[in-house]
């Protein structure tokens, strides 16, 4: 977690980036604080490469202010800001053998050959590939290269690394023992890492703080944990997870706020501090795997009956697509042990559920 | 089956036809060089270094290989610096008029020779330079830098958009990212430019004799012994020329070919 809240490392104040008449990065403010690890998710062309690229210098912004370590750094170019990044192609410089490759950064420093070589195998080992150190780098796996790539942009110990993509050319099994050398680093260095991704899975696996864009604008800030339960937008809400979401208008709003629906009416215990009042439009969000599905009605609050229509098999979890009274799509994810013992055919009529605590409201209704 | 046999044969059939039409002459050129006969006739003579003997031991066929080289060195290094800048330019920069500024670039060579040539000692004339090795060298320089920056354009189309801004990343600045990622990225089409402009500059005939004047360069010189009588000089001097070519063009080949295939497929 962030250790210091007061000062950040990383200022970004109404940043807007343009290229010709399209907005990239639209007027964003955010704090990027020692030692944290945050991650920024979003569609492509949403804006988080912008905006990786402005803290790394290759992108000017054109209004707005970056500060590092409390430093205006708008016109400090690229080559003098320590804001070491690792591409999505890894830009290895494929005329050097892997030593060379770390080397690369101290020798531009002006550090000697004999500490140069020293602290590149320091690296080296740290990640475990000292044994390539004479290889070239098209005798390597996409992991070692990936693992050449992070010493190369640690080996002068910067406060920040820039991490674009990284993961996204290998395959899924090596992703995920990535991402655990990745945490691991992180922690064990306590520097600041910025990971740009389009995968939920990476940047809710590592990440302190998550950032989620979407058209130039920084839609929610918040832990994984926050984003997933507490969606601030309805594109956050649709973006991330498997949720449902019901548009309706508020008609009783007391300690429990009722909403109505096409699909029906459903209370909610709305834990933000806004007040809701009777006929505000709102969306209705219930994720799916907080959901309770049988084939017989139990009367409760927040009741539904639905139609069967599939299911998708991922592993132990299934997710099964039923149809709202008003024939929209519902989403449920229950245990495959669970839904067998149902023992479903399609077209089947069954029942959906839900806690009023585990419903949240969206604000806005766009 | 049977067909498409058929068809295949005749297509093989055909480019034998065209190499052999290429390469008979100069094979019969660099066979006669050898034979003790006057005349080329068959059948031939004995075995002889005669008239290698005979061409290498004349002052004047000596100055003009002296000339070559000169000329042919300074081509290759001026050539591939400017046809290196050249692509450079158009792999890193847009800018208004860029399509018109590569075609201007690439121009020279689908100029006819004898237009370029004639064009070349008009102007170099009307400023008082022509007839000079210097000449020859402007003259060269302009003819072979678009096949440098051909060849360095290729190679830049391969790499990595971002390993510049890798480099700058890594505290480099922009000069010292061109000396320490750039060229050593371009340096097999940068020995291959070198190589084949030298080819191109040592074997071209057409320039050189309306610009050369009284500094003779080899071609020039075959031309004219040509001119006066049949001369076996000419087959031993025309076998030297030929092999100098093939081997400096094979060279930029391979080196091109070994370096680049070997150190591309990296960085995914």
């Amino acid at each position: 977690m962030p250790t210091n809240h007061t000062q950040p490392l990383v200022l970004f104040d109404r940043v807007t980036k343009r290229f010709g008449s399209t907005t990239a990065v639209d007027s964003i403010s955010l704090q990027i604080f020692e030692g944290e690890f945050l991650s920024i998710m979003g569609p492509s062309g949403c804006g988080k490469t912008t905006t990786l690229r402005m803290l790394a210098g290759l992108e000017e912004p054109s209004e707005g202010e970056i500060q590092l370590a409390g430093e205006r750094i708008n016109n400090v170019t690229v080559s003098e800001r320590d804001t070491p990044m690792v591409w999505q192609s890894l830009a290895l410089f494929p005329f050097l053998n892997v030593i060379k490759n770390v080397e690369f950064g101290l020798k531009m420093r002006g550090v000697s050959t004999i500490e140069r070589r020293r602290r590149a195998l320091d690296w080296l080992e740290r990640l475990e590939i000292v044994d390539f150190a004479d290889r070239e780098i098209s005798q390597l796996s996409g992991g070692q290269q990936q693992r050449v790539a992070l010493a190369r942009s640690l080996v002068t110990e910067p406060r920040i690394l820039l991490l674009d993509e990284p993961l996204s050319a290998l395959d899924a099994n090596l992703v995920v023992r990535m991402q655990g050398v990745l945490t691991k680093l992180q922690k064990e260095l306590g520097i600041t890492f910025v990971y740009v991704t389009h995968r939920q899975s990476e940047a809710f696996a590592m990440s302190d703080r998550v950032v989620i864009m979407n058209q130039g604008r920084i839609e929610q800030i918040d832990s994984a944990k926050g984003i997933y339960r507490n969606p601030a937008t309805r594109f956050v809400a649709e973006f991330v997870g498997a949720n449902n979401i019901l548009s309706g208008t508020v008609i009783a709003a007391d300690r429990l706020i009722e909403v109505d629906t096409p699909a029906g009416r459903f209370k909610c215990v709305e834990s933000s501090d806004h007040i809701w009042s009777i006929g505000d439009t709102t969306s209705l969000v219930i994720s799916a795997d907080l959901i309770r599905l049988s084939t017989s009605a139990v009367n409760d609050e927040n009741e539904m009956e639905c139609r069967f229509i599939s299911e998708e098999f991922v592993g132990s979890i299934v997710t099964v697509l039923a149809e709202t009274p008003d024939g929209a799509d519902f989403r449920i994810q229950l245990q495959q042990r669970e839904l067998s013992e149902l023992d479903l055919k399609v077209g089947a009529t069954v029942y959906v559920r839900w806690d009023s605590h585990d419903a949240h409201l969206l604000r806005d209704t766009n | 089956m049977i067909r498409a046999k058929i068809y295949h044969g005749l297509f093989y059939f055909y480019v034998a036809l065209v190499f052999v039409f290429v390469f008979l002459p100069i094979l019969t050129s660099f066979v006669f060089s050898f034979n003790s006969e006057r005349f080329p006739t068959i059948p031939l003579g004995h075995f002889t270094l005669h008239w290698y003997t005979l061409a290498f031991t004349d002052a004047d066929v000596w100055d003009a290989f002296k000339v070559s080289l000169i000329v042919s060195l300074s081509v290759a290094f001026i050539a591939t610096f400017l046809g290196f800048c050249t692509a450079y330019t158009d792999y890193r920069y847009n800018f208004f008029g860029k399509s018109a500024y590569l075609a201007l670039s690439l121009l020279p060579p689908t100029i006819p020779l004898v237009i370029m040539g004639l064009a070349m000692l008009a102007l170099l004339a009307r400023i008082g330079m022509s007839g000079k090795i210097i000449s020859i060298i402007v003259s060269h320089v302009v003819l072979c830098s678009p096949f440098a920056m051909a060849i360095v354009r290729m190679r830049l189309a391969q790499i990595d958009p971002n390993l510049e801004s890798a480099a700058w990343n890594l505290g480099a600045s922009q000069w010292r990212t061109m000396r320490e990622v750039i060229v050593p990225f371009c340096a097999p089409a940068l020995i291959s430019a070198f190589c084949l402009t030298a080819a191109v500059s040592f074997d071209e005939f057409a320039v050189a004799w309306f610009v050369s004047g009284l500094n003779k360069t080899v071609p020039v010189i075959i031309l004219e012994i040509l001119q006066g009588n049949t001369d076996p000089r000419i087959n031993a001097i025309g076998s030297v020329v030929f092999v100098t070519s093939i081997t400096l063009i094979i060279l930029a080949q391979i080196i091109y070919m070994r370096k680049s295939t070997r150190k591309t497929l990296t960085g995914f």
